[in-house]
């Protein structure tokens, strides 16, 4: 089953290749991962998703916290939560194709952030089913980039992953 | 207020974390701290002639005592010399803190003269490493290494410093420390309680229990904890073979050790028990076998101070995560207050049932016909020349598990082997690292002549700080361990694993300032060995030439359940 664990660690070099290294060490795959500075300039918040039986997760979560720049983790999948990933994806868009690339970003709620004679480059954000859904849409021979940031989440209601 | 340089903040720091020996061997980017080490007399250094003896001796110093062991590497070769010594700390769990200098800040990343990126090579062998970026941080960086080494499950730390870190004129204001407080890292001071009463629950019920105690026990200092309780409750225990001493080796209700060439009656005992108590234990693949036929009738009781031991191989009935010394004196104390009667019936069944097992297969190993000394036999007669109380230092094979089976440790610290990594090439400076630290006492290293081969450089430490400890080598001409699996899967093709050309190991010690004797007949052996102890200030290397066909029984079949063993080459389970 997918998860998306989120793990507050101390903002300092080497701390996200600590993380990146556990994942190949133990032999864990990363989906997708992101990682930024919080409010607090010396915490960083990095959301990663992955793929694992429930053992396989409960490792996971146990080594993550093993790692003394970690400070706390949660697997928001766990709970009720709201997943958010950017895409910036550039189309070739020619004659009849520009008006069917621009249905298709409203029927999406995205927007057109630039555009030439052939191409509209699209910024799109949702769940990670939402982002494949919309490449799906478009005929692949006509995506010619596609840059995705990564699953970022958040749990709902009052439940904070902080200090 | 004093100012100090960073070199002098590091020799200054050692002091005051009261640190007697470091291990190390100097270089380039270390010339700035050799020269601090220098011109103070409080920490003293043992020069090695290889790094990875450094770090062995540091490890079995630390093992010995509890303390973290300190290493001293240069950059480059330095530090990757090091790193076989370090991973050998991190899979048996030893607090040790390694120094390694590093190129000048403004040549990182520039693939400068002996540059290697110490933090990158060691970041999966760690328990944490650390940086200094600038002067002022190294004694806050060294108290954090020293602290995160040493507590909760402990583990190495290296700790990075670039030479101009420690450059002479570069002065700061030097304060000690004295404790260190992390927010990202709170090792837990006790278990859950609510856990702890399900755990003396199971016990008081149990029919057919056992205790497990693995090296946790050990690092834990919670071996009187766990003799008063398995001698209270009257079950039976057994030592992993990084547990070995936990419980004193020569009672009656210690059966010896779990798994590949664990007891006939511990992996029977393990294999019908209802209840294991498994106590610091990670349950690693050498003793449950295939986990999906692991105890099929086992509750599991898992107690460890990392989180993450806790059913990684086998999942846990009730986990408890906490330092086991008060984990096991609140099991204690519950159990001596419980008003639940145990099941004196069942227990008397099952200790009629243990007995069974051990006395049908006895833990015994075939004298047969032939000639040849036996090297279970050099074991035993070792242990009785040093009255069971030496410390036993070995290195990896066959001789490391004779040493396991049959030399009988009835305290804790006294084994000190390489049970993770399995390092060939630990022993000798293993026993380095404790002769130095326990003069008056006898410490041995059981070795092969293919492992001591790989540190053996090191005879030249032993003369030059005065280490008389007394190897003993169980020579079958062979790598013995190796050759058994290629006898036992491979049809006997004995692929490389018979060595030519060994020196004349007498000749080769006496050259460096030592006593050589040699064994050839199981009737010299015991003479030898009491020669041997008796020159209590030399260094005494023997060559005994043992059964080169002789393999390690039991041992288990492979992807087989406890219970499924190979007691000698034709008979099993």
């Amino acid at each position: 089953m997918r998860h998306i664990i989120s793990v507050l660690m101390e903002n300092e070099a080497g701390a996200l290749s600590r993380v990146v290294g556990l994942f190949s060490q133990r032999n864990y795959n990363i989906e997708s991962l992101t990682v930024a500075p919080t409010e607090d300039p010396t915490l960083s918040r990095l959301t990663l998703t992955t793929v694992g039986n429930d053992r396989v997760i409960e490792q996971i979560t146990k080594q993550l916290n093993k790692l003394i720049e970690v400070v706390k983790l949660v697997d928001l999948t766990e709970g009720d939560h709201i997943e958010r990933e950017l895409m910036l994806i550039k189309v070739k868009a020619l004659g009849s194709q520009r008006a069917e690339v621009i249905r298709n970003v409203e029927i999406f709620r995205g927007q057109v952030i630039d555009v030439t004679s052939s191409v509209y480059t699209v910024q799109l954000t949702g769940s990670s089913d939402k982002l494949d859904a919309f490449i799906n849409v478009i005929d692949t021979t006509n995506v010619l980039e596609v840059v995705r940031t990564g699953v970022s989440g958040i749990s709902r209601g009052e439940k904070v992953l902080s200090l | 207020m004093e100012l100090l340089s960073g070199a002098d903040m590091v020799a200054r720091f050692l002091k005051d974390e009261g640190v007697e020996y470091i291990y190390g061997y100097p270089g380039g980017a270390l010339l700035h701290i050799y020269d601090a080490l220098f011109q103070q007399d409080a920490v003293e250094h043992v020069l090695v002639r290889h790094e990875q003896a450094a770090t062995h001796m540091a490890d079995a110093y630390a093992r010995a005592t509890g303390k973290p062991g300190v290493v001293l590497v240069t950059s480059g070769p330095g530090a990757t010399n090091a790193v076989t010594g370090i991973a050998t700390a991190y899979m048996d769990s030893v607090p040790m803190v390694v120094i390694s200098g590093q190129v000048m800040s403004h040549l990182i990343g520039e693939d400068a003269f002996q540059e290697c990126d110490m933090m990158g090579v060691t970041r999966p062998i760690v328990k944490h490493n650390l940086s200094v970026k600038s002067p002022e941080e190294i004694p806050m960086i060294l108290k954090k290494a020293f602290y995160i080494a040493s507590s909760g499950r402990p583990g190495p730390v290296v700790v990075d410093i670039p030479k101009d870190m420690t450059t002479p004129t570069d002065r700061f204001e030097y304060v000690y420390p004295k404790s260190v407080k992390l927010r990202s890292y709170n090792p837990v001071s006790r278990g859950h309680s609510g856990q702890i009463k399900k755990a003396v629950d199971l016990l008081m019920n149990a029919k057919r229990p056992v205790i497990l105690a693995g090296g946790g026990v050990i690092s834990a200092n919670a071996s009187e904890e766990l003799i008063e309780l398995a001698q209270h409750l009257n079950y039976p225990v057994i030592n992993t073979l990084m547990g070995l001493g936990a419980y004193p080796g020569t009672d009656r209700q210690f059966l010896g050790m779990p798994g590949m060439h664990g007891s006939v009656e511990a992996n029977m005992v393990m294999h019908h028990a209802d209840l294991i108590l498994n106590l610091g234990s990670r349950l690693d693949d050498r003793i449950t076998n295939a986990t999906e036929k692991f105890c099929p009738t086992a509750k599991l009781i898992h107690v460890d101070i990392d989180p993450s031991s806790i059913s990684k191989t086998v999942a846990a009935d009730v986990p408890i995560v906490g330092p086991l010394e008060s984990v096991l004196g609140e099991i204690l104390k519950q159990v001596k207050a419980s008003t639940i009667e145990t099941d004196a019936e069942s227990h008397d069944s099952w200790w009629q049932q243990i007995e069974e097992w051990r006395g049908r297969h006895g833990g015994r190993f075939r004298t047969d016909d032939s000639e040849l000394l036996k090297p279970q036999a050099v074991v035993e007669a070792l242990c009785d020349v040093t009255n069971g109380d030496a410390y036993v230092c070995s290195d990896v094979g066959q001789h490391q598990m004779f040493a396991a089976q049959y030399y009988k440790f009835n305290k804790p610290r006294r084994w000190i082997n390489s049970g993770g990594l399995g390092t060939m090439g630990f022993g000798l400076p293993a026993a380095m690292g404790v002769k130095l630290n326990f003069p008056d006492d006898d410490v041995i290293c059981i070795t092969g002549e293919g492992s001591i081969q790989m540190n053996i450089q090191e005879l030249s430490t032993c003369l030059q700080y005065n280490l008389p400890v007394k190897i003993i080598c169980l020579n079958n001409q062979s790598l013995g361990m190796v050759r058994q699996w290629q006898d036992m899967n491979y049809e006997s093709r004995h692929s490389q694993s018979y060595m030519k050309s060994l020196p004349d190991f007498t000749k080769l010690v006496e050259s460096y300032g030592h006593v050589g004797m040699e064994v050839r007949k199981p009737e010299e052996l015991q003479a030898t060995l009491d020669k041997a102890f008796a020159m209590k200030d030399k260094l005494v290397f023997v060559n005994v030439y043992v059964d080169p066909f002789e393999h390690v029984y039991p041992m288990q079949v492979p992807r087989g359940s406890m219970r499924d063993m190979w007691l000698n080459k034709t008979e099993r389970t």
